[in-house]
């Protein structure tokens, strides 16, 4: 019996161990803060365990450095805690001073990790934390810094597609009147599940004395305004609505990229006779069937109806929708079979492989293909849309209770200019929403992009957050992806004006 | 019959069925570990070799760097590794097992041993919550959460996992304990012992086998949930492996290798604690311990 | 006289001295164990059912924003959850889900379990394979079936388990596993079909009375996962029944076969009970495997009320109405669940 008992003993252990590997350095004898050059292989974590007892007390070390290095330039400024290197001078607190700064950190507040200059922070949060989105951040950041050296900017960003899991941060955050200094969300009707007129300050004379009014299109300023206000300050444009076709596969078909339905339907079954996919989706992520959608819709209706639609002016029940869904229905039997199971860049590989011909999505598209060094493509507007840029549009807002006011006030008015504006979006492979930037800075897409933006009527895209809240936005998914099935034109037709109802757009 | 004519049919008939059976276990051995070996060998592919369409190819040669790129995440291609979601894992399950089945071990002790005004229907009630969706206390959770501090933050997530885990801590303990003799019990309480020290020196030595069960019982759960995780853990520094896998194997800039490996790495504690520990589960089971 | 008063106030003392320590000790005792699971009675009762409570009134809430508002609207946000397409279609799925995933689990696992029994040379080895899928989280198991059952195009070539067909010859059981929209239903035109719509239950011709083709594949992955589960239950059950029933019943004649749907089968039944409860109240709330491995699916066919509640929760910021759903899936786990608790406690009670 005691054998077994031993036995296991030993194996609860066993499952002890990592608690104990962890725990496993002792406290070290009390010491006081030190300065520390690091060495090749060291790690914020490895160094905590080491001096601090815990690996867990990184943050302590982060923090205290950086706000040594406030004052005092030799020691490193640590942005990104993975991201140390070799001959950095970092400052090793004292066990109290860990403890202290422990004591009150907490991880959603990521700006504690940073320190504070003569004027303070500003607490930037966002989803932008991977490759041209980070980069072109920088490039805002950057211009920020040049204006305002005294204050510190802390990049607090939150990974998660789209900001799904930023806004269930950001949210509480709100709620619990503890915001950060500004933060990133869709222009336009997204801002309603933020409750605005509650948790956001209206930013109309920030528009006013920055002359925003003046360099934006109408269209846009139109799409901005909910309640009345201003509630964000929009740092780029992307556009929803580009055809990217495959330029060798229509060469040698001698195909034209098409403008118009019949002529889409046309091209697309000369493709599907020679065996390639007309038009490719991939809809796993749940809503690259609406982004296609609204397209058609816009297509269809044309600008001024598909803005109504989404005010409750032009009811759902219009001739226009039943058309666009019949055109829809239409298309979608040219599309893989495999879309459930592939995302909108699964999709793309088969223009990258040459089996399939178009795809309708957004302009993101065009750094996705040349990041896979592929460049054989074309873009055109899809058909229909000649003339329109639905568009979707990145902004930053000011929270009531920002802890840095005037700093944040700063950053929006960095945000809506033009050094700022040309800084961010050829990182970010966007267009700026002013109409006054440098072209040359762009790329060829890019530029033919800014141009339509000067020209096109614009409207706002419903998927990406713009033209209507939250709730409806879901329910007009829903509906897509039911119709994706069914076919169902007239019941789908019912459901999106019920959808409209609900969101309490129509009556 | 003659014995011996019995014998030759039947040695004939039991051969062709043993052979029946040996296939058809062996056709279900290859069904359980044809996953595994797509996560094995995709994980050891480079980038270039990893294709959707040639998926059962065996790697040209074994390449680590997907693991390696899993774990510590990628600057140049802009994602975070699994490390820091796997240490959150360990600090989120090592206490809450621990302290869920020294919880379920005294409640299984006095719903088994003492009776009193409505321990019968303390039972059937405490284990309801086992049951119960979790979808449908989410809401309520999130808002007391936040009352009292703990929303986002790991002790708040190991303090739901203790909570939610005494049901089912409770479920196991009671049944393994309901089969130790009451006379030991009386026994001990005729020598004058009190509950504590019934507990100390009469039950808490045989519990031995039923701690086993429990520990690999919560230890496997808690790891493995995302309901919870993804609810209360919003902010990815505390996010623990479950989430932070499915983030990688969501995202578009992570490679397929990557995204394996990935899976492998947030399989691994708790399929170590199966292999090795996994007959000791076995023979709790035997005991009744998970027993409806 | 004074000496009996005296003697007789000393016994009384005594007895009360003794009343007294035997009844702080009878309180003392019979406390001690209330105490014990007082936390845990006290936390049940707030974490289960006092969010069961107010889950079950913000259902009957108009609260559909960020910002809190109580305002009770009656059951109007279940009447709207029922005529909603969405939620018909995850209700059929949850239903479908549970059926086949039960008899998948059940039936492989008695299978695997009765084989075993054999006395197989490398028991343990087969054991610990169907055993391990239970170690590892649902997240991964949808990570890895994704990939397995990504049929491929015709186009693009095929890939996973299509690809697999295809190299052992098998390519003509290829087909779309989650792609494909198909819901066998009865068809309106046939002969059941009108004579359903005869007598009043059209409706029964709906693809929402249907078996969505797609959950197959979810139901692999989860049975994948789970039936090792119920073989060892179903082992240890075996091992539990003494060979001398068994010796009695060939002696009288009967085959293996029959050995095992007349004696052993119903000597499981305990255990087949068991596994039925716990399997179902898993696939009655499961979640995590959706999200990993297909997503509410094509035409919402791979589509489950608990993801259905998630996305109206936290994307939708209609909280009352996530409510209502959640509430009905508690209400279909108790239909579940209740029966049984109420027939072991009292069959303990017998016992």
């Amino acid at each position: 019996m005691s054998r077994k008992t031993l036995v296991t003993l030993v194996l609860v252990l066993t499952l002890l161990l990592p608690v104990g590997m962890s725990g496993a350095s002792a406290a070290p004898a009390a010491q006081p803060g030190a300065a520390y050059t690091i060495k090749l292989g060291d790690t914020l974590w490895m160094l905590a365990e080491k001096y601090l007892g815990a690996g867990t007390a990184w943050p302590a070390i982060m923090a205290l450095t950086n706000q040594k290095n406030v004052a005092d330039t030799t020691f490193a400024r640590i942005e990104n805690a993975d991201l140390i290197y070799p001959g950095w001078k970092l400052w090793i607190p004292s066990a109290d001073e860990a403890k202290t700064f422990l004591a009150t950190y907490t991880p959603s507040k990521p700006e504690m990790l940073f320190g504070k200059r003569a004027k303070g922070q500003v607490v930037v949060a966002s989803w932008w934390t991977a490759g041209g989105e980070a980069e072109g951040l920088k490039g805002l950041f950057d211009i920020y810094k040049a204006k305002y050296p005294d204050v510190e900017i802390v990049n607090a960003t939150v990974a998660g597609g789209a900001g799904f899991v930023f806004r269930a941060v950001v949210k509480p955050r709100l709620i619990a009147s503890d915001p950060p200094d500004t933060f990133q969300l869709h222009a336009g009707l997204e801002v309603e599940g933020y409750s605005p007129e509650q948790y956001l300050e209206p930013l109309d004379n920030i528009f006013a004395s920055e002359g925003l009014e003046k360099v934006f299109p109408k269209d846009l300023l139109t799409l901005l305004k909910y309640k009345g206000h201003y509630w964000g300050v929009p740092v780029n444009i992307h556009r929803s609505n580009v055809l990217w076709y495959d330029k060798s596969i229509f060469a040698d078909a001698k195909l034209n990229p098409p403008t118009t339905f019949d002529e889409f339907f046309a091209v697309a079954d000369a493709l599907k006779a020679k065996g390639i996919v007309p038009l490719v989706m991939g809809t796993s992520g749940g809503w690259e069937a609406g982004h296609v959608f609204e397209s058609v819709l816009a297509g269809t209706c044309g600008a001024e109806k598909y803005k109504g639609l989404w005010t409750g002016a032009v009811p759902w029940t219009d001739g226009c929708v039943t058309q666009a869904l019949q055109n829809y229905k239409r298309m979608l039997t040219y599309v893989n079979t495999d879309h459930p199971a592939l995302s909108w860049d699964g999709a793309g590989q088969y223009l990258i492989n040459n089996k399939g011909a178009m795809i309708i999505m957004g302009d993101w598209t065009n750094g996705w293909f040349q990041s896979m060094n592929y460049t054989d493509y074309g873009w055109a507007p899809p058909p229909g849309t000649k003339g329109i840029f639905v568009a979707l549009s990145d902004s930053f807002s000011l929270p009531k209770k920002a802890p840095n006011r005037d700093n944040a006030i700063a950053w929006v008015q960095v945000c809506g200019s033009k050094a700022g504006q040309e800084a961010f979006n050829p990182k970010k492979g966007s267009i700026c929403a002013r109409t006054d930037c440098d072209p040359k800075l762009f790329n060829a897409y890019l530029q033919s992009a800014m141009v339509d933006w000067s020209k096109d009527a614009i409207v706002p895209s419903v998927i990406h957050g713009a033209a209507a809240i939250e709730s409806w936005v879901t329910d007009f998914k829903d509906a897509i992806t039911l119709f994706l099935t069914s076919g169902d034109v007239a019941g789908t037709q019912k459901a999106l004006q019920a959808a409209c109802v609900a969101a309490g757009a129509c009556k | 019959m003659t014995t011996a004519e019995r014998a030759l049919p039947r040695v004939a008939r039991v051969r062709w069925s043993r052979v029946l059976i040996y296939a058809i276990l062996i056709a279900f051995a290859a069904f359980y570990l044809m996953p595994v070996y797509i996560l094995l060998i995709t994980g050891m592919k480079s980038f270039a070799e990893v294709s959707l369409y040639r998926m059962w190819s065996l790697p040209s040669g074994v390449h680590f760097d997907s693991f390696t790129k899993a774990w510590f995440g990628s600057v140049e291609e802009g994602f975070r590794g699994l490390s820091l979601n796997f240490m959150n894992s360990v600090y989120i399950t090592i206490p809450a097992t621990i302290i869920s089945a020294i919880l379920g071990s005294m409640n299984g002790y006095v719903l088994s041993k003492w009776r009193f005004r409505g321990s019968d229907m303390l039972f059937p009630a405490l284990l309801f919550g086992m049951f119960i969706p979790y979808q449908s206390i989410l809401i309520p959770l999130v808002q007391s959460l936040s009352k009292i501090g703990l929303y986002g933050t790991i002790p708040g997530l190991i303090f739901v996992h203790i909570v939610y885990g005494i049901p089912i801590t409770t479920l196991i303990f009671r049944n393994y304990y309901a089969t130790v003799p009451t006379e030991l019990v009386e026994a001990a309480k005729i020598d004058g012992a009190n509950i504590f020290s019934i507990y100390r020196w009469v039950m808490f030595p045989l519990s031995m086998p039923g701690f086993v069960v429990v520990l690999i019982w919560q230890f496997t759960s808690i790891w493995n949930d995302f309901l919870f995780a993804v609810t209360i853990a919003q902010n990815p520094a505390i996010q623990p492996i479950t989430v932070g896998l499915n983030n990688l194997a969501g995202s578009y800039i992570v490679q397929w290798n990557v995204q394996m490996a990935g899976a492998l790495i947030a399989a691994l504690p708790t399929l170590l604690v199966y292999i090795f520990l996994g007959r000791f589960f076995m023979r709790g089971l035997l005991a009744g311990a998970l027993k409806g | 006289m004074a000496k009996k008063i005296a003697a007789h106030r000393e016994l009384i003392s005594e007895e009360r001295k003794v009343r007294s320590t035997w009844a702080r000790r009878l309180t003392w005792e019979r406390m001690a164990p209330v105490l014990l699971v007082l936390p845990s009675a006290i936390a049940i009762a707030i974490f289960v059912y006092g969010f069961i409570g107010f889950t079950g009134f913000a259902s009957l809430t108009r609260w559909n924003k960020l910002l809190p508002d109580f305002t009770l609207v009656g059951l109007s946000n279940y009447l709207v959850l029922f005529a909603h397409p969405r939620f018909q279609i995850d209700v059929r799925n949850s239903v479908v889900f549970t059926a086949l995933f039960l008899t998948g689990c059940v039936g492989i696992g008695f299978l695997l379990a009765v084989l075993l029994d054999q006395r197989v040379k490398g028991e343990n080895i087969f054991r610990s394979i169907y055993l391990f899928p239970m170690a590892i989280s649902f997240i991964v198991t949808g990570v890895v079936w994704r990939w397995l059952l990504n049929p491929g195009s015709l186009e693009m070539g095929s890939t996973g388990v299509n690809l697999l067909f295809d190299r052992v010859g098998l390519g003509f059981l290829k087909w779309g596993w989650f792609t494909d929209p198909t819901v066998l239903h009865i068809r309106p035109d046939n002969g059941l079909g009108i004579f359903l719509q005869g007598i009043g239950l059209g409706a029964l011709t709906t693809d929402k009375f249907g078996i969505p083709v797609a959950i197959i594949s979810l139901v692999i992955a989860a049975t994948w996962q789970m039936s090792g589960y119920v073989m060892a239950m179903y082992l240890a059950g075996l091992h539990g029944i003494p060979e001398e029933l068994r010796e009695a019943a060939r002696v009288d004649g009967a085959s293996e076969w029959q050995i095992l749907w007349h004696v052993l089968w119903p000597l499981l039944r305990p255990i087949t009970l068991g596994a039925v409860i716990i399997l179902g109240h898993i696939s009655l709330k499961i979640y995590d495997l959706v999200v990993a491995m297909t997503g509410p699916g094509i035409g919402f066919s791979t589509d489950v009320p608990a993801y259905f509640m998630w996305e109206t929760t936290f994307h939708s910021n209609r909280f009352a109405q996530g409510a209502s759903i959640a509430t009905i899936m508690l209400i279909m786990v108790a239909i579940l669940i209740i029966p049984y608790l109420v027939y072991s406690t009292r069959r303990e009670v017998e016992a």
